[in-house]
């Protein structure tokens, strides 16, 4: 089905711009036909370890999450109100200190109800992965008619 | 406030991002919980309005994270190997508490699991299960 132009802009304003993935500094850098991709800046707030000032793993869950949920509305024809249902995220490595993270992610499937998405997230200077994710998103759609 | 609970806001405060997002420590008679008061720039989705994903997965993995430091005494704090979240209720405008438990302590890896309620603790809103990796 042909994806509506007009629709994938609102889709990457609509998931780009939340209250918290603005506070923590994130950004939606793009948002077309199942895939986005986000960076966040590193930041001195965001460190979850003192001592190595590794960012928090709630920033990468952050991250992970507001670009699946982007990945799944740039899939859809219309805008539907989606909810995240689980999130798994592997923690292949700590992110460095001082790096920009970049993450990636592609919904791979729309059902009437669920939308199953897979995203990374990698250093942006070296490019080492240091996240993997697996996300599920319930679709409310509007009742009564099959779209 | 007990010893424990004292040595726990310690730890969370020596942490900017759980001081950033106003992360406090209680304690009742079944042992800790995170208190994470309502602010507006928690919200992931403004029109219901609701909680970030985020925020939500922040809470619980630094609930499993004190947990296992407050119960097994650790020096640094272990290391995230893996995190599982099921949102089970949207989370809405706010105070939300979390409380982990130890399910498996192996000697290097530790599984977890934790969940997040806002009024009503028999109605979580979220829950995590995880793994950890002890430094030493």
């Amino acid at each position: 089905m042909m994806q509506n132009p007009d629709w994938q802009d609102q889709a990457r304003r609509m998931v780009g711009v939340t209250p918290w993935f603005a506070a923590i500094g994130g950004e939606v850098v793009m948002a077309r036909a199942g895939r986005a991709m986000a960076r966040i800046s590193w930041r001195e707030d965001l460190i979850g370890d003192p001592q190595t000032g590794v960012i928090h793993g709630g920033v990468i869950t952050s991250l992970l999450d507001q670009l699946c949920g982007a990945a799944v509305m740039s899939a859809l024809n219309q805008p539907l109100p989606i909810a995240t249902l689980d999130l798994r995220i592997d923690y292949l490595k700590p992110a460095a200190k001082g790096m920009a993270i970049v993450g990636e992610a592609e919904c791979l499937k729309v059902t009437h109800e669920i939308a199953f998405v897979r995203g990374s997230a990698h250093n942006e200077a070296d490019q080492e992965v240091i996240a993997l994710c697996t996300a599920a998103f319930m679709l409310t759609r509007p009742e009564g008619r099959a779209t | 406030m007990s010893a424990a609970a004292m040595a726990q806001e310690a730890l969370l405060n020596s942490i900017p991002y759980c001081r950033w997002m106003g992360i406090k420590v209680l304690q009742d008679g079944e042992g800790l919980v995170l208190e994470l008061p309502f602010d507006q720039k928690l919200i992931g989705n403004t029109i219901l309005p609701a909680l970030h994903g985020g925020v939500i997965g922040a809470l619980l993995e630094t609930a499993a994270l004190a947990q296992v430091v407050h119960e097994l005494d650790c020096v640094e704090l272990p290391k995230p190997v893996d995190m599982a979240i099921d949102y089970l209720r949207s989370g809405r405008a706010l105070a939300s508490y979390a409380r982990a438990r130890i399910v498996k302590r192996g000697r290097r890896t530790v599984n977890v699991h934790a969940q997040m309620w806002q009024e009503d603790e028999t109605r979580p809103i979220a829950s995590l299960r995880g793994h950890v990796l002890l430094r030493r």
